[in-house]
């Protein structure tokens, strides 16, 4: 049974990639390179454990409403993330500002961020550890189908994760479908392709790229919260979230800019990103285990090498991704 | 909907009211008339063409039509109802549909997503509806068209197809075409005109702006002539010939008293052979190009914008690649005969062949905007001396005695050259290359959007040169200024070199008859 919960684990650890490569594939369909990413999901987490933090302080941790829990640390989230969207927007879309330095600010911000409040919480909470424990809320938010564990092999696979991660599912689908299969997606795709045409066809592009890139990072935070809530069981401790927000951004390149790609492709980094737990080999220490997870970001490499020898137009980029939008420089 | 109407037959339009019709239209950028009184008339199923040298005003004339500029003074009408067209919107409403030379597509999408691009009022996404409404339009016309084929898969006459339908999709049945055969082959011409003709046919009203002569006459019910921004006259096409409409497009002559000397034994300098160039699209730009530029004289370079003359330049100096050909360079300091065609781009400069090219954006090539005009100097100079640091003091001296030589009016030499009046920029870039003591000056369009006095100040320069023996090759669009400042002048057309005209007896008729020459029977289409 080992592979079953190794495969379990490794969906897991991909759900939190799932939705930070689902925001940034549709930002990036924009044309808007966010590599404040790994940032916005640190907010996002953080923003929720402090919603959840003084709703549990508030009613006494044995007395929370489950249902209420969830709704709070899920707005609070969305909020927090939803504000980093707004900033990034204001400084590329409206000022035009140079995109990868907006984004690393926003993700040194981020961490920044996460880890103030973070430690401002452990400090009023008074706890011993570095940590802050919200299990009450975690429990709501691991609440598993009834019948997940009675199917055996298949019911542990497909049913037993909490309902966030069958949202980060739908969502990657979802917004496959909306890219590919309404009029919506093809504007936006004009417009991360080529926003002078696009604004020639009458379409408002500052107002795609504003609309998408906050839902994308609404997205992306959904992402850390979901790694405190459920991987992580209600314990935030600073730095806790690590590095998987880059991981994220490379998923976007393996995925090449398909949503439904993304599914597997974070599932397939999840399984990568703790295969060393599984598979003992002689000699191999502590540090050996580092090279191990390393493997996601040299399939990332391959894959982009790949991509661009072959040189077909369909796995490319879009176009205008990184190039702010001015109607004048026609 | 889509039924062929049958009122126009057999060449005769019925008297009805006109499709538009333009009346007095004035537009003035700044102190340049672009447009002055203009006055044109078209009716449904009828073709009119837009004739004009470059910088007439044509495209400029098009764009207050479609609504991306707005008229200083006079009416536009459409069916007999004066209109404002205030935004391209407007003028969709109008059923203007502009094709302009810049395709608009987007590459990754196909032919049927870029043509629904942006339609809002059509219920359900449904690209299978769209795609058999493009296919009927097709049919109608003669298009040939697979709306699932990806832009970037396209040929530059599908594109166009694409941005025709697009415009028909949408319900224009006013067109304006901004000099669609520029890119097409004759065989693409001449389809593209058979599908003119049944559009025409269906009641459409059409204008064209095209400076080929041949297409001219083929394809039009009249023709509208501009010169200069001024509306000279329309003719209907029946009525009129190549050598009347030469005359009505670059009209009488001006003198403007440029000095010019006559060459001091010349000898031969560069001596180009048998050119073939491709560009990216597969579009052949230099077709067979051979000339012989000579020391002491002023070769002149003419022909309509895009004819090959860029590509030409940057062959000369190593910066395009070549199918085949031979540009010897008789090197005047050890007599020897060296073909530039296996030389990089430095050592072509360092025998003495100058490229200044004012392109289009001006600094695009050449100068870097940001930098001043001491560092700007130093593009050219850092590779002398040994040194690990730079020296500046030599560039620094150098880029003051031009700016007190050629007068160029800037603040101070630490003053970023994207600051300047494109006149100023011009002067520098011309004297930096001036300063190397060339042996080859290749100037291409060197006072575009200068001022007359500017204007002057470069051909003098140039004229220098040749006093002193540079093999001067001058790219130029005035016709005036081509006749009087050159000694010869090679003309290009579609990337070939269509006659090489002895400046001092020949006419700007000539000329212009030489730059819209047509080669063989098949181009153009004629009936």
């Amino acid at each position: 049974m080992i592979i079953v919960s190794f495969i379990q684990r490794a969906v897991m650890q991909g759900i939190p990639l799932l939705f930070g490569s689902t925001g940034e594939i549709l930002t990036e369909k924009s044309g808007h390179l966010n590599l404040g990413i790994p940032g916005i999901m640190y907010v996002g987490a953080i923003s929720g454990v402090i919603g959840a933090f003084f709703y549990e302080n508030s009613v006494g941790s044995a007395n929370i409403v489950p249902l209420l829990a969830v709704i709070i640390a899920l707005l609070s989230s969305m909020f927090g993330s939803l504000v980093m969207g707004l900033i990034y927007c204001l400084l590329t879309v409206t000022l035009r500002a140079n995109q990868n330095v907006t984004g690393l600010a926003l993700t040194t911000f981020g961490v920044g961020f996460g880890n103030f409040f973070g430690g401002s919480l452990i400090k009023i909470s008074g706890s011993d550890m570095p940590s802050i424990t919200l299990s009450a809320t975690s429990n709501a938010f691991r609440t598993e189908l009834p019948f997940a564990h009675k199917l055996g092999a298949v019911g542990e696979l497909l049913f037993s994760y909490s309902f966030l991660a069958y949202v980060a599912i739908i969502i990657a689908l979802v917004s496959a479908y909306i890219l590919n299969h309404t009029r919506v997606g093809l504007h936006l795709r004009a417009v991360g392709e080529n926003p002078a045409t696009a604004d020639a066809a009458g379409i408002n592009v500052n107002r795609y790229k504003y609309v998408t890139t906050c839902i994308g990072s609404v997205i992306a935070g959904l992402g850390g919260l979901y790694y405190i809530m459920d991987y992580a069981n209600g314990i935030w401790s600073n730095n806790g979230f690590g590095d998987r927000g880059w991981l994220a951004v490379a998923i976007v390149i393996f995925a090449i800019w398909r949503p439904n790609m993304a599914v597997l492709a974070s599932i397939l980094f999840g399984g990568l990103f703790i295969v060393h737990n599984y598979i003992t080999i002689p000699g191999l220490g502590v540090e050996g285990q580092e090279l191990f997870k390393m493997i996601p970001y040299v399939v990332t490499l391959i894959v982009l090498i790949v991509t661009s020898m072959r040189d077909n137009r369909e796995t490319q980029p879009p176009e205008a991704l990184g190039l702010p939008y001015f109607r004048e420089e026609r | 909907m889509l039924r062929l109407q049958s009122f126009y037959y057999g060449g005769f339009t019925v008297a009805e009211v006109p499709a538009i019709e333009l009346k007095n239209i004035t537009k003035t950028f700044g102190e340049v008339v672009a447009n002055k009184d203009v006055c044109l008339t078209v009716n449904r199923g009828e073709i009119l063409s837009i004739l004009g040298e470059n910088g007439s005003g044509k495209t400029t004339l098009m764009n207050m039509i479609s609504g991306i500029y707005f008229p200083d003074h006079g009416q536009i009408f459409i069916d007999g109802k004066e209109v404002k067209i205030k935004s391209p919107k407007d003028a969709f409403e109008y059923k203007i549909g502009m094709i302009h030379q810049h395709f608009k597509l987007v590459d990754v999408f196909t032919a049927a997503e870029n043509i629904v691009l942006g339609l809002k009022d059509e219920g359900r996404y449904n690209l299978k509806k769209s795609t058999s409404k493009i296919k009927a339009i097709a049919d109608l016309y003669g298009f040939e068209l697979d709306p699932n084929k990806k832009i970037y898969e396209m040929s530059v006459s599908e594109k166009q197809t694409v941005e025709i339908i697009k415009v028909l999709y949408r319900g224009a049945d006013i067109l304006i075409l901004d000099e669609p055969t520029a890119v097409l082959t004759p065989q693409e011409t001449q389809r593209l005109f058979a599908v003119l003709r049944r559009m025409k046919a269906d009641g459409k009203a059409i204008i064209i702006i095209t400076h080929k002569l041949h297409e001219v006459l083929s394809i039009s019910d009249h023709v509208a002539v501009l010169r200069k921004g001024e509306y000279i006259g329309t003719v209907e096409t029946s009525e009129t010939n190549e050598s009347e409409l030469t005359e009505m497009m670059v009209g009488k002559k001006i003198t403007l008293n440029i000095d010019r000397s006559d060459p001091v034994n010349p000898v031969d300098r560069l001596i180009v052979a048998g050119l073939n160039c491709t560009n990216h699209d597969g579009v052949k730009v230099l077709d067979n190009v051979s000339f012989t530029a000579k020391s002491g004289e002023i070769l002149g370079i003419a022909g309509i914008a895009g004819s090959g003359q860029r590509e030409l330049l940057e062959a000369i100096a190593g910066l395009q690649y070549l199918d085949s050909g031979e540009i010897i360079y008789n090197n005047p300091k050890t007599e020897e005969q060296e073909n530039l065609r296996n030389k990089t781009p430095i050592q072509i400069r360092e025998l003495g062949v100058r490229l200044s090219f004012v392109p289009e954006d001006r600094l695009g090539m050449g100068l870097v905007g940001n930098m001043d005009l001491t560092d700007n100097m130093m593009l050219r100079s850092y590779k002398k001396g040994k040194s690990a640091f730079l020296e500046r003091s030599n560039p620094k001296k150098l880029a003051e005695k031009i700016v007190e030589d050629l007068d160029v009016v800037t603040p101070s030499i630490s003053t970023p050259v994207r600051r300047l009046s494109g006149g100023n920029v011009q002067k520098i870039l011309v004297g930096r290359e001036i300063s190397a003591s060339p042996s080859v000056l290749m100037a291409a369009y060197p006072v575009r959007g200068l001022d007359i006095n500017s204007s002057y100040t470069i051909y003098n320069l140039l004229n220098e040169q040749k006093e002193k023996g540079v093999a001067v090759i001058f790219v130029g669009e005035d016709l005036d200024v081509l006749v009087e400042l050159c000694d010869r002048i090679v003309v290009l057309s579609s990337g070939k070199v269509t006659g090489v005209v002895d400046a001092r007896n020949t006419t700007k008729e000539e000329i212009g008859l030489l730059m819209t020459k047509a080669f063989g029977k098949s181009e153009g289409g004629k009936k």
